[in-house]
């Protein structure tokens, strides 16, 4: 038993938190994907992480993405990396699509998914290649062969559409259970480490605000019950993280709980992610009411995230099923 | 990072498991009645004399040189087999600790071998009439005569404080001093002339508690442990311990998680179905204290230390337990209150609801976490 990250892991994380405070600021997340930018996190090696090195990847596993997500996710970057980088990539790579898992690790084609458990395929426009789930089969697709309708949303940022399949199109580019539920549980896996970093932001956010903003000629963060708010949220916050990294650890080990524990990191993830917005809007007041203050780009995404691969009951259900099973 | 146990790990749980299968008594009355304390100090032999009373001490003072990991397994262990609680767990996860990093070699031998034997039972002399979660406004003073203290003053809520043999208590040594400066830490032996101790009957009825009066007491001033005037920090380092990992390791809430789950499977078409999410709910937040346990040890292994961390952690466990309980009683319904048949969950809600309250109240660490952990100002 050796539950801690490696040094490399922690320099990659770093590395990857100081890319994006200088290119993800906040001004950028809200305005959405730009292919620039993919380029440069897919010559950071973000983007094929898990591919192999052999084929323009680092060889990574599940940890290391988990890291690049919950950086991703505490940037409010506004990229497809759950669907290429952590769904897509180790789903090519268990299906030998080798040529398509090059360009996808390289930055060069853009990649979204769509699987059964989910209504919507997001960022499809931006995609170069959809992934989609066809009965117990996966088939890759040209943007030409679907026909797409963007969603209004409340989390512009992260656009999602209703697909729909025109043709025959497409390639199949591998089948079975196995394939289809381990690409799934890699997405929820992908979310929750999103919505752990999302949280982890709110709480400093707030945190930073606190100790500036003065009424009653003190700090609000010197009043206990802005005090006891934030603690509490930061406990979510701090006991969500092994739940999110054994979660890694369960897809990496191919551990027979695997499903159980991903579910349990998208609960605690999303539980952390809830009380970390909602404490810093209080603590922000009006302000955090508005989108001339940044925090409504967090608090948005959560609440997509949440909604996506799985809502907290959805899962929580998943856990009970194998818990009292 | 590995979340797989080492072959040591699992040889190590293997053999405590087999010894604790082997030995484990049928449940006991309370230890804070007589026969109950009793029941309770013949099974404390029982562990020392097979070396599994202090499995993480060194050899040379009964324990078996055990790493924090294998002290949890064998907590794990020690609770799903429904072990009584530890008599002596101020001493031996309060006192000990300190003892190893500040005693001298003296008192190391002197103490620690009668801890883990339990032939001395130790109670925790902090708390006052007037100083609770403000400890260090605490009055009892130590006054130096020649190589002796003499204490006078009163301590409170000493828990087991009736049946103890010793009290590790803070006194004011300097009486020039202020809050946390110039107190020391120091070893009563509750026999000597000029202390009373008085029962204070808990909330189940039983003595758990102990008021303890101090009328010029006269112990060795080689009772003190660490340096004169610095039992705050030394105090303090009991305190970090005490509300992280050392008093309630996950094993103990595991078994509690287990039960509950069972116990809401057994009934699952008698009671509303709203209890279901309550179940699996509690389950997970044991499952988190677990990791999240394993996840501060290794860091601690691997050289990092536990700080003001402790206080998440004593958050965590405090109110997960209440809940926990609370579900449990649900499930019972109209005999939730009736300590009846083999489902006892009475004794465990009572207990729980300590929890928030003592080793700092909740309050007190939600204070700790915003401003050591957060960086907010000080109110
Ligand atoms: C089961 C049990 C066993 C115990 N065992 C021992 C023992 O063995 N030895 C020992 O010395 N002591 C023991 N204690 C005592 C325990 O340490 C104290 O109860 C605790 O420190 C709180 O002190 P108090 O009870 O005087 O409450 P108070 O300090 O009077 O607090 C009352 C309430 O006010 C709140 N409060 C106080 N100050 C603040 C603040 N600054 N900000 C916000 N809220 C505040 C508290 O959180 C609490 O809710 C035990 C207590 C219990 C319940």
């Amino acid at each position: 038993m050796k539950f801690i990250l490696s040094e490399e892991q922690m320099l990659f994380r770093h590395t990857v938190r100081e890319f994006l405070e200088k290119e993800c600021t906040p001004e950028i997340a809200r305005s959405g994907f730009n292919r620039e930018r993919w380029a440069q996190l897919a010559q950071l090696g973000a983007v094929g992480l898990a591919a192999p090195a052999d084929e323009g990847g680092l060889g990574l596993g599940e940890v290391d993405l988990v890291l690049l997500l919950e950086e991703a996710g505490r940037a409010a970057l506004p990229d497809p990396l759950i669907e290429t980088s952590m769904v897509a990539i180790p789903l090519l790579r268990e299906a030998e699509a080798n040529d398509l898992l090059l360009e996808a690790a390289d930055g060069d084609v853009v990649m979204s998914v769509g699987l059964a458990g989910s209504r919507y395929v997001t960022y499809a426009t931006d995609a170069d290649v959809l992934l989609l789930q066809l009965g117990g089969a996966m088939f890759a697709l040209q943007r030409d062969d679907v026909k797409l309708q963007l969603m209004p949303s409340i989390d512009m940022a992260r656009p999602v559409f209703r697909v729909e399949w025109l043709s025959e199109a497409g390639t199949k580019i591998g089948e079975g259970a196995d394939l289809v539920e381990a690409a799934f549980d890699r997405a929820v896996l992908g979310a929750a480490a999103q919505l752990l970093g999302i949280a982890q932001r709110c709480v400093e956010m707030a945190a930073d605000y606190a100790k500036e903003r003065h009424q009653f000629g003190k700090p609000i963060g010197s009043f206990q019950a802005i005090k006891h708010k934030l603690a509490d949220a930061l406990l979510m916050v701090e006991f969500a993280r092994p739940v999110v990294y054994r979660a890694a650890a369960s897809i990496a080990e191919v551990s027979h709980h695997r499903e159980r524990d991903v579910s349990m990191a998208k609960v605690y993830a999303g539980r952390a992610a809830k009380r970390a917005t909602r404490a810093a809007l209080q603590t922000l007041g009006a302000i955090g009411y508005t989108q001339e203050h940044d925090l409504h780009i967090w608090m948005k995404r959560s609440w997509s995230l949440e909604a996506a691969w799985g809502t907290s009951d959805f899962h929580r259900d998943r856990i009970a099923d194998e818990v009292m099973g | 990072m590995d979340l797989n146990f080492t072959p040591e790990e699992e040889a190590f749980r293997v053999k405590a498991r087999a010894w604790l299968e082997g030995n484990a008594p049928a449940p006991m009355e309370s230890m804070d009645t007589p026969d109950g304390f009793e029941q309770h100090r013949d099974w404390e032999e029982h562990l020392y004399e097979h070396g599994w009373a202090a499995v993480s001490w060194p050899r040379e003072f009964g324990g078996r040189d055990a790493t924090l990991i294998e002290w949890l397994i064998f907590e794990e262990e020690y609770y799903r087999v429904g072990a009584p609680r530890r008599l002596n767990q101020n001493g031996l996860f309060l006192l000990g600790p300190v003892l190893l990093e500040y005693g001298t070699k003296e008192q190391k031998e002197r103490y620690l071998p009668k801890i883990v034997s339990a032939e001395e039972i130790w109670c925790q002399g902090w708390s006052e009439p007037n100083a609770g979660s403000d400890l260090a406004s605490l009055t009892s003073k130590a006054t130096r005569d020649g190589d002796e203290w003499v204490l006078t003053g009163q301590k409170t809520w000493c828990s087991r404080g009736v049946y103890a043999d010793w009290m590790f208590g803070l006194f004011r040594s300097d009486p020039s001093s202020e809050r946390h400066k110039g107190l020391s830490y120091i070893l009563v032996p509750l026999e000597s002339p000029g202390v009373t101790v008085r029962p204070i009957a808990q909330i189940d009825g039983e003595p758990g508690f102990a008021e303890v009066f101090l009328d010029n007491v006269r112990v060795p001033v080689a009772n003190t442990l660490g340096p004169e005037g610095e039992g705050w920090q030394i105090a303090m380092s009991t305190a970090g311990f005490e509300r992280g990992v050392a008093l309630r390791s996950p094993g103990r809430f595991m078994a509690s998680a287990d039960r509950l789950v069972s116990s809401y499977m057994a009934r699952e078409h008698l009671v509303s179905p709203s209890l279901r999410n309550d179940v699996i709910n509690s389950w997970m937040e044991v499952e988190a204290y677990r990791l999240y346990t394993f996840w501060s040890v290794s860091r601690k292994l691997a050289g990092g230390t536990i700080g003001a961390e402790a206080s998440l952690n004593k958050v965590w466990w405090s109110e997960m337990d209440v809940r926990l309980h609370d579900t449990a009683l649900r499930l019972l319904g109209e005999d939730a209150t009736l300590p009846l048949g083999d489902e006892h969950w009475l004794d465990g809600f009572l207990f729980s609801l300590a929890g928030p309250i003592y080793a700092g109240t909740n309050e007190i660490q939600r204070n700790i976490i915003a401003e050591r952990v957060l960086g907010l100002p000080r109110s």
